[in-house]
């Protein structure tokens, strides 16, 4: 996109930016004055510092010396970093250096204003950027918790800990060996086989079973359709706990618990809530004449379904296959009461893990498996995005 | 017709299995047990050498013993026992055994005689707490602490009461999230003689003064509820000192190389071994037995130790004790079970926790949440 300036930047009053400014310093002072001993010295310390720089970049150098001034605030604040907490304080500081010599003029030069309409009030500004700081704040909340376990996973301690070596950067802190672990241990090799093993095939009745269901409820003479579909959907609301009680039970009576095909079936029954979901949204935008069509033309219903609806309604299809993979693949419960331990699979063992010895092969494997979720959700949405185009729906 | 054709033929089939394995024994067993370093130690002593010289049989293992008793129950009301043979700490076993979901067994039938001689009865001793109790080892729930934060000028901690001693020893405590031991341990540093504890602890005053005491370092406490908790807050240098079972200790001091040492004193000595589940068919119970003589022998209970520091229930293994198969240091001194280590000692008190544990457990519970 193209940088449209809509409204004029200058430089701002000194009464407005310095309190704005030295706000920010104290803000990031907290935490370095808290991890050094005494809060209330990092907040006036960050204050002052930062509303110093300020003053000396916007008052006194100005807008021609920007580049330098910034660079200058990153060096101080990696030589800082370095002086606090070494290696690692170097990389905060330098990543504070950068935010505050671009904050400083930000702030100063009305430079927050440029891409907004001039008309907004100010209460308007700062509620666009606030919004903007509240999601990002969302997302990090969501997403931390994940980013976290990926460098633990190349610990070289059998701990899950931060070590000193690897906060410092030094390689020795780091290894593979619970990466090692993972692809040699039999424990852990029997857990993905079998994970393997019972994901695909569960991901194949569901999409089955779930996309009959989703046609047969899609046509209107079906009498009772809300009340099947509800039964249908049902192991989606149920708590995954009580459904699997049940099928314990029921599935001990008819001999089909600790068996490969009672896990199969109890992680299939999982799955088909999803396909119906999706594939009945798909159905929405499907235009019945065309099977009418197809018949008109001499094809036989199992024909029209495979010839002219199954590649229309794909897209629907796939990513409720997806889903159901992923239910089953990460699902710890039901096969915890409907498997014995020959059908172990990957959530399994890793609860055994955490509950057991925390290892740090939990942190490799789930490093893993969030890789391999990203490339299954990246292939959704990227048939998302093709199913629109052949739609006609966006020109993209 | 061809119904019967594969019902005979399955029945050739079984028939010639079992003459394989000479004796009518299943050939899957499904062993559970604890997981981690303890299950690899079982593995390693007993489990291994059985299956080199029955090459016939594949072992299952699974890593339940937790909710060994509530699965078992489950299982038992479904009809459909899938474990043949369960690890589980002796109080489990004593439940177990009360409610009918393990096997009472005859310890001359059953086990093995000592390699001295003597009768497994004898051998085995009072470890034998339960009629379908068939012990393994002994261990102990102590203290470690990190060496490393041992406040200057002060000795490092020796005494049980050092965990009460905030004064010397500021910092944080990682405790069992359960009265069984904590309680002891509050009662014996309040000035309660070691062999009047349980009669203190019987009485609702003896129950609130240990609470009591234990409130003085209750900000300080982190409550761990998996054995591998504490090993993980030590190496954090979250706590200063923390209860866990004595092996995860070894573990973390000789295998993870963590500055952390033992604090033996008043370590609280359990019991833990195999319950064989009732209603086995007869094919699977045979393979049973025949594994449980040999695992539980004396030379195969004295290996286990060298994988893991956790005392064999045989009298007659006890000098068999030698090196950590991987270390090569000498396992006697990490016994629990070693004189100087055990100088002052208790055991698990099975019948007062019996009586006793619904009661305290509700008064200790709604004293952590107020």
């Amino acid at each position: 996109m193209a940088e449209v300036i809509l409204t004029d930047t200058g430089k701002k009053p000194i009464s407005f930016w310095l309190p704005v400014v030295a706000a920010a310093g104290a803000f990031a002072g907290i935490f370095v004055g808290t991890a050094n001993g005494s809060t209330l010295a990092g907040v006036l310390g960050g204050a002052i510092l930062v509303g110093l720089l300020g003053f000396l970049a916007i008052e006194m150098l100005g807008r021609p010396m920007e580049k330098t001034v910034r660079w200058a605030i990153v060096a101080l604040f990696v030589v800082g970093g370095f002086l606090l907490g070494g290696i690692p304080g170097a990389v905060v500081g330098g990543l504070f250096g950068w935010f505050y010599g671009w904050f400083i003029y930000w702030i100063g030069y009305n430079r927050y204003r440029a891409k907004l309409v001039p008309y907004l009030t100010p209460g308007q500004v700062l509620w666009h950027y606030a919004f903007r700081v509240i999601c990002g704040a969302i997302f990090v909340f969501l997403i931390t918790p994940i980013l976290v376990v990926m460098p633990l996973s190349f610990n070289a301690e059998n701990f899950f800990t931060f070590t000193p070596e690897m906060l410092s950067f030094d390689p020795a802190g780091y290894s593979l060996r619970h990466y090692r672990d993972f692809f040699y241990s039999s424990d852990w090799q029997q857990a993905l086989w079998n994970s393997v093993s019972i994901a695909p095939v569960a991901t194949l009745l569901a999409v089955s079973f779930g996309t009959l269901a989703a046609i047969g409820l899609s046509s209107e003479h079906v009498p009772f359709r809300r009340a099947i579909m509800a039964v249908l959907i049902s192991p989606m609301i149920v708590p995954l706990i009580i459904s699997a009680a049940g099928m314990y039970f029921f599935y001990s009576r008819i001999g089909l618990q600790g068996t490969y095909v009672g896990v199969v079936l109890a992680h299939a029954a999982l799955g088909i809530p999803f396909v119906i979901i999706t594939v009945t949204a798909t159905l929405v935008g499907f235009d019945r004449s065309l099977t009418r069509a197809s018949a008109n033309l001499g094809a036989g219903p199992v024909r029209t379904f495979f010839k002219v609806q199954m590649p229309l309604i794909l897209p629907g299809v796939i990513s409720g296959g997806l889903f159901a993979f992923i239910t089953s693949f990460d699902e710890v419960v039901v096969v915890l009461f409907v498997g014995s331990a020959g059908q172990k699979t990957l959530p399994w063992q890793m609860f055994i893990g955490l509950r057991e010895q925390i290892s740090p092969t939990i942190l490799a494997v789930a490093t893993i498996l969030v890789a391999i979720s990203i490339c299954l959700l990246t292939t959704v949405e990227l048939l998302r995005r093709r199913s629109e185009r052949l739609r006609g729906m966006s020109p993209g | 017709m061809k119904f019967t054709k594969m019902l005979l033929a399955t029945t050739a089939l079984t028939a010639t299995a079992g003459v394989a394995s000479a004796q009518d024994m299943a050939d899957e067993m499904t062993l559970v047990s604890w997981g981690g370093a303890y299950q690899n130690s079982q593995q390693k002593a007993y489990v291994e050498p059985y299956l080199e010289n029955h090459p016939e049989v594949s072992v299952t293992w699974d890593e339940s013993s937790n909710e060994a008793v509530a699965k078992l129950r489950a299982m038992n009301e479904a009809g459909n026992i899938t474990w043949d043979l369960v690890d589980v700490v002796a109080s489990d076993a004593i439940r177990l055994c009360d409610e009918g979901l393990a096997m009472e067994y005859d310890p001359e039938d059953l086990l093995a005689e000592g390699d001295d001689g003597s009768s497994a009865e004898d051998d085995f001793g009072d470890m034998i707490v339960s009629d379908c109790f068939i012990p393994q080892i002994a261990y102990s729930t102590t203290f470690g602490y990190r060496t490393d934060m041992v406040p200057d000028g002060a000795d490092a901690p020796d005494d049980i009461c050092d965990v009460f001693d905030l004064e010397t020893y500021p910092g944080k405590r990682a405790l069992e999230k359960r009265p069984i031991n904590n309680m002891e341990w509050a009662l014996l540093c309040d000035g309660v003689a070691k062999d009047e504890i349980y009669d203190v602890l019987a009485t609702p005053e003896g129950q609130q003064q240990a609470l009591d005491k234990l409130d003085t370092i209750k900000d300080d406490v982190i409550w761990w509820s998996a054995g591998a908790d504490t090993p993980q807050l030590l190496a954090d240098g979250e706590v200063f000192m923390g209860s866990t079972y004595n092996g995860r200790l070894f573990s973390v001091i000789e295998e993870q190389d963590q500055p952390v040492a033992m604090m033996w004193d008043a370590q609280v000595f359990d019991l833990d071994g195999w319950i064989i589940p009732t209603g086995l068919p007869e094919d699977r119970l045979a393979r049973v037995k025949d594994f449980v003589k040999f695992a539980t022998d004396t030379q195969r209970l004295a290996d286990q130790a060298k994988y893991i520091s956790y005392g064999p229930a045989r009298k007659s293994s006890a000098p068999l004790v030698g090196e950590h198969a991987e270390l090569g240091i000498d396992m006697k001194p990490h016994m629990p079970t070693n004189p100087e280590n055990a100088t002052n000692t208790f055991v698990y008190n099975y019948e007062f926790w019996a009586d006793y544990r619904d009661d305290i457990d509700a008064k200790f519970q709604s004293w952590l949440a107020q």
